[in-house]
């Protein structure tokens, strides 16, 4: 059964790679909001800050704030990208991340090869994922584009083969970043459809978004992040108002 | 294809089992060896997109290299040619592995920016697919050996079937040295550069051009260079000799313990790999 459960949890970025010195003194001296000194005196800046929180099976959960709010670095550990330096996260489910449509991707493969290798990414062998292309192809609604290499795709094309290759996995969690919305309004509909279908089965959806209408429309709660830090938590209308 | 069981992924900053973890991503990590060897082939094909010849250019270049360093220093050493060649074919070859898997190793993590950042994978993928890299590179310069030792009439000795543990050797090398490079010099960016001089270093001191035998009474305290031990363990089998317990045991010993800090390493510093990059 698909969850997701932080206590307290945690995110710092350390600004390797700067001039340190004259970094600190800058602004440290202005703000120091969000960016502090850890106990190895480097700066860092929190990105999440003391979260907790629990999304059970059939949430759809919307992740709204400001740019700079956390949203995609919350997906990202819950992804299992980023390990916390505080607090503790467990998800259980099998987790499908629509982040970067473009991360793992080869710009020189075709779409079906690109679906291939997403498969090995997943750990799954190379016939399960000529069994998964063929799904994808299906889908995406790509035609004849999905034996062109992608580098020929359109910014659109890219978001359903990415879509589609998420959604066919049949994740028990989804983590979606907004840039989705990329597809025309035939593949909004058909994805809607596919996200409605995943839902119900039971799973969980978690969507960074800052399109009101996405959230009212797909959302059951909503979590509004600032500054790192949880500030509401609560049925769509409570956190964003009534429409 | 979800499985019957649920994945679980659990983390408790207060107990971060450091060693599970790392164990978890190693033993992922050659499982998806198939993906590294996909990553792999698609890195050489990237390198050779449109070029008439493709990979064969990696065996052109270092026969182009050969005929040159060949003749050159037969003459600067005065040895016979037909001594010297096939000789240096074997060392340049295992040289341009050994040292091309190093430089890779230290771009390992930091070239892989996009993929970690995105989306868990196993980070031992990474040093895999240095490893696959050099390995199908080296595969097309070995028959390089065959050519030049048909062409001066060496015939291989039963002591070549020692140079499959002496790949081994350098293969698990190889792939220790991507984790412990690769996170360093993700961490400190200085360290390619340095690394670079230092297999420069190591080229000259290393008895690659010319033969061990030359350095007199001073020759059995190479294998203290472990670039030395690791590639006379391939070279001299190849070559018709056992090479000696001295290589073999200074070989054994240095990758065991270049594996054994790349281990230490992984297991503590696992978790800030994501931010380093």
């Amino acid at each position: 059964m698909a969850s997701i459960d932080a206590t307290g949890l945690a995110i710092e970025f350390p600004l390797y790679h700067h001039n340190a010195r004259s970094l600190k003194q800058r602004i440290l001296a202005s703000s120091g909001l969000r960016l502090k000194k850890d106990e190895d005196n480097r700066i860092v800046v929190a990105a999440l800050r003391d979260l907790t929180f629990t999304i059970g099976r059939g949430e759809r959960v919307a992740l709204v704030g400001p740019n700079g709010a956390g949203k995609t670095t919350l997906l990202r550990t819950i992804a299992g990208v980023y390990e916390p330096v505080a607090g503790r996260l467990r998800v259980e489910g099998e987790i499908g991340s629509l982040i970067d449509p473009a991360a793992g991707m080869d710009q020189l493969l075709t779409g079906r090869e690109n679906v291939v290798l997403r498969a090995l990414f997943r750990g799954m062998s190379e016939a399960e994922g000529r069994a998964l292309a063929e799904e994808v192809a299906g889908f995406a609604g790509l035609g004849d584009f999905l034996d062109v290499p992608i580098r020929g795709y359109s910014a659109g094309m890219n978001v359903r083969l990415a879509f589609a290759m998420a959604t066919a996995m049949t994740p028990d969690i989804l983590l979606m970043d907004e840039w989705f919305l990329a597809g025309d309004a035939d593949f909004m509909r058909k994805a809607e459809e596919r996200l409605t279908q995943l839902v119900t089965g039971a799973e969980i959806l978690m969507i960074a978004t800052h399109d009101m209408h996405v959230v009212r429309k797909w959302c059951t709660r909503a979590i509004r992040l600032e500054g790192g830090r949880i500030t509401a938590d609560g049925t769509v209308d409570e956190v964003i108002g009534p429409a | 294809m979800s499985s019957t069981t649920t994945p679980v992924h659990a983390f408790d900053a207060a107990d971060p089992r450091r060693r599970e973890i790392a164990l978890e991503d190693l033993s992922g990590g050659l499982a998806r060896w198939r993906l590294a060897w996909a990553l792999a082939r698609s890195d050489i094909t990237h390198r050779y997109r449109g070029s008439i010849l493709g990979p064969l250019w990696l065996t052109l270049s270092t026969g182009v290299m050969l005929g040159a360093l060949g003749f050159l220093y037969a003459k600067l050493f005065r040895i016979d040619m037909t001594d010297y060649l096939p000789w240096l074919t074997v060392s340049l070859i295992l040289w341009n592995t050994l040292n091309q898997t190093v430089t890779d190793a230290t771009t390992c993590l930091t070239g892989a920016e996009g993929v970690i950042r995105q989306m868990p994978l196993p980070y031992t993928v990474h040093a895999l697919r240095v490893v696959m890299r050099n390995a199908i590179v080296a595969a097309h310069n070995l028959p390089l050996i065959a050519v030049i030792f048909f062409i001066f009439g060496v015939a291989p000795h039963w002591t070549v079937v020692l140079a499959i543990p002496g790949f081994v050797l350098m293969a698990i090398g190889g792939f220790a040295a991507s984790i412990f490079l690769g996170m360093i010099c993700a961490r400190f960016r200085d360290i390619p550069p340095i690394v670079g001089s230092l297999m420069q270093v190591a080229f000259f001191v290393s008895a690659v051009i010319w033969k061990p035998d030359m350095l007199g009474w001073w020759e059995p305290y190479l294998p203290i260079n472990p670039v030395f031990a690791v590639m006379e363990a391939i070279r001299a089998p190849i070559m018709g000799t056992t090479g000696g317990v001295v290589v073999w045991f200074a070989a054994i010993v240095w990758t065991a313990l270049l594996v054994w800090i790349s281990w230490v390493f992984f297991v503590r510093f696992r978790g800030r790999i994501a931010f380093w990059v």
